[in-house]
C-alpha cells in the first residue's frame, strides 16, 4: 500500500495582533492527508483559511496546534510543526515545493534566471539549470523574448507562470499550489493541468487550493472541505 | 549541513557592572541601561548558529545591540559574557580564550567584514590595490606578482574595475568604496563574512547593485555571512534566517519569510507594519 507523504492532524493556526489586542483565528484542527502520484485539494470560502494551511505546512506561518508530518524517500517522518529552522530550510531545497498566486523574487533577475535559481541553490551548474528552466518556459508557452528580462513588468498570467515553473524545476516529492492557474487564460490554463497531470504520474504528491471547482473534479483525487471560524474575536 | 559557528550567550556591558545587569535590562523594561550601575548593557544572552553558505540577517533599531555582536565575532570588541566557537576544517576554535595572535589570524585568513563606515575598514593613505595588498601580505601571500593579479582580480569581480586599483578610495564614491571593502574582505575566501550596514546610506541604485553582489558571491563562493541591518529589504533580499533584536536582547528568530508574514512579537509586527 502507498503510504502518505503528508499527515496533518489536528492543525490549528490563529494570528495574535499585539496592536490591537486581538485574536484572528484562521484555521482550526484541519486534518489531511497527501499520498504520491495523488492531488489534494483543499476547498471552502474564501477566509475559512485555505492558504494558511499551505502557509503552515512550509512554515511561512508558524502553526499554532496540530501536527504535520512529512515523510521522506527514506521513510523517515519529520513533524514540520515542530522542525529547527535548517531542517526546514533543507526540505524547501530539495523535498517541498511552494507555488503561490504571487511571484516574489529578486527584482533585477532575467526571468531564466529567477527560474533556474532553485537548481543552482542546489549546486547544479549554471548551463544545466538554464537548459532545464528553459525546457519548462517552452511548455508553459512563456514567449522566448521575455526570458531575459526581469519579471517585474510581466502581466499576472506571465508572472504566475514564472512562478509555476520555479516551482516546478527542482522536482520537489510534494508540491504545495495555491490558485495555480488564477489568472491564466483558457489554453494556458490547459497547458497547466497538462503539466500537473504529467508531474502526479511521475509520482509527486499535491496539495493545492482551488476555486474553480471544475479543477478540483479534473485534478484531485481527494477533497478536504473547510468550514470558516468565527471571523474576529477581541480578548 | 555544516555549522560553522555557534554563539553562547554572548553579552557586552560597558561600564563596571554588576550582577543585577542583565536580569534588569532588556526589552522587558524597554532599556539597556542598569539602573544599579548606569553599566550600559549593549547587548546580553545571544545565542545562535550559523551554517556554511546561509546568511543569517539580524534585524533591529539602531542601540539594539546588533551591530556589536559582529564586531565581537570579528575581535574589535571583547565580550563582557558567553562564549562562541568556529568550526573550521575540523578544528575547533573557542573565539574568546584564543591568543591576540590566534585571533589575529583568523581575523586575517577565516573571517571577513564589511563596515557600514568605510574608514574603518580601508586605509585611505593606500590605493585599492594596496588594501587588499596589505590584507594579502597578513595572510602569507608574498608574492608581488601574485598579490597584484589577485587584487586585480577581486577588484573586476566586484565591479569597481582594475583600472583604478592606483588610486585611492578616497576618491571613490560610497559605493565604490563598499566594493573595495567587499574586494578585501574575500581576498582570503574567507569561509564567514561580517557585513554590517553594509548599504545603509547608500543610494537606491547602488544598494541593489551592492546586494546583488554579495548574492552572487554567496552562490559562487559558498560564503556564510551575518548581515546586520534596520533595513527590512536587506533582510527580505538577503536572509535565509533572521535574528530580531530589541534593547540588546533576541525577541525573536526564525525563518525570514515567516518573520516577516507571521511575527509574533509585539515589536517585530510594529516593524513589519512600518515598512513603506
Amino acid at each position: 500500500m502507498n503510504s502518505a507523504i503528508l499527515t496533518v492532524e489536528k492543525l490549528s493556526k490563529q494570528f495574535f495582533l499585539h496592536e490591537q489586542q486581538a485574536a484572528i483565528p484562521s484555521c482550526a484542527e484541519v486534518d489531511l492527508q497527501v499520498f504520491p502520484k495523488e492531488l489534494t485539494a483543499i476547498v471552502g470560502p474564501t477566509g475559512c483559511g485555505k492558504s494558511s494551511v499551505l502557509k503552515c505546512i512550509y512554515r511561512t506561518y508558524l502553526p499554532g496546534a496540530g501536527r504535520i508530518l512529512y515523510q521522506n524517500e527514506a521513510g523517515h517522518t519529520t513533524d514540520l510543526a515542530q522542525a529547527s529552522d535548517h531542517r526546514v530550510l533543507e526540505l524547501r531545497l530539495r523535498d517541498i515545493g511552494f507555488v503561490t498566486q504571487f511571484l516574489h523574487c529578486l527584482p533585477r533577475k532575467p526571468a531564466l534566471d529567477v527560474v533556474s535559481e532553485p537548481l543552482l541553490l542546489r549546486g547544479e551548474n549554471r548551463e544545466t539549470a538554464r537548459d532545464a528552466a528553459a525546457d519548462l518556459l517552452r511548455l508553459l508557452n512563456v514567449p522566448e523574448r521575455l526570458w531575459q528580462v526581469p519579471p517585474a513588468t510581466f502581466s499576472g498570467g506571465e508572472k504566475q507562470r514564472i512562478n509555476l515553473a520555479r516551482g516546478l524545476i527542482s522536482q520537489p516529492r510534494l508540491l504545495l499550489l495555491d490558485e495555480p492557474t488564477a489568472s491564466l487564460d483558457p489554453d494556458t490554463s490547459e497547458r497547466v493541468i497538462d503539466l500537473l497531470t504529467t508531474i502526479k504520474a511521475k509520482g509527486v504528491g499535491m496539495l493545492a487550493v482551488f476555486h474553480h471547482p471544475e479543477l478540483v473534479r479534473r485534478l484531485a483525487d481527494r477533497v478536504v472541505e473547510l468550514i470558516p471560524q468565527k471571523t474576529l474575536c477581541h480578548e | 549541513m555544516r555549522k560553522v559557528l555557534q554563539v553562547s550567550n554572548l553579552g557586552k556591558i560597558h561600564g563596571n557592572g554588576c550582577p543585577r545587569c542583565v536580569a534588569s535590562t532588556g526589552p522587558d523594561v524597554g532599556s539597556n541601561i542598569c539602573p544599579h550601575c548606569q553599566s550600559v548593557v549593549a547587548n546580553a544572552a545571544i545565542s545562535f548558529d550559523l551554517h556554511a553558505g546561509e546568511i543569517l540577517g539580524i534585524m533591529g533599531e539602531s542601540g539594539s545591540g546588533k551591530s556589536t555582536i559582529v564586531k565581537m565575532l570579528f575581535f574589535d570588541e571583547d565580550p563582557s559574557l558567553g562564549e562562541a566557537i568556529f568550526y573550521d576544517n575540523g578544528h575547533q576554535w573557542n573565539l574568546f580564550s584564543l591568543n591576540a595572535a590566534q585571533q589575529r589570524r583568523l581575523r586575517n585568513h577565516r573571517f571577513g567584514i564589511v563596515y557600514q563606515n568605510p574608514h574603518l575598514g580601508l586605509n585611505f593613505n593606500f590605493s585599492a590595490g594596496g588594501n587588499i595588498a596589505e590584507r594579502l601580505l597578513m595572510s602569507d601571500l608574498t608574492h608581488y606578482g601574485q598579490i597584484r593579479e589577485r587584487a586585480r582580480d577581486l577588484l573586476t569581480r566586484t565591479e569597481v574595475g582594475s583600472e583604478r586599483m592606483d588610486e585611492s578610495p578616497k576618491k571613490f564614491s560610497g559605493g565604490m568604496q563598499q566594493r573595495v571593502q567587499i574586494a578585501k574582505a574575500l581576498s582570503t575566501s574567507p569561509p564567514v563574512l561580517f557585513l554590517d550596514e553594509v548599504t545603509t546610506g547608500l543610494d537606491l541604485s547602488v544598494q541593489a547593485r551592492i546586494l546583488d553582489l554579495i548574492l552572487e558571491i554567496q552562490q559562487e563562493l559558498g560564503t556564510a555571512m551575518i548581515a546586520v541591518t534596520h533595513d527590512l529589504g536587506v533582510i527580505r533580499l538577503l536572509a535565509d534566517r533572521t535574528i530580531v533584536m530589541k534593547n540588546g536582547r533576541i525577541i525573536e528568530a526564525g525563518l525570514t519569510d515567516q518573520i516577516l508574514e507571521d511575527p509574533q512579537h509585539a515589536y517585530t509586527q510594529q516593524l513589519v507594519a512600518s515598512a513603506l
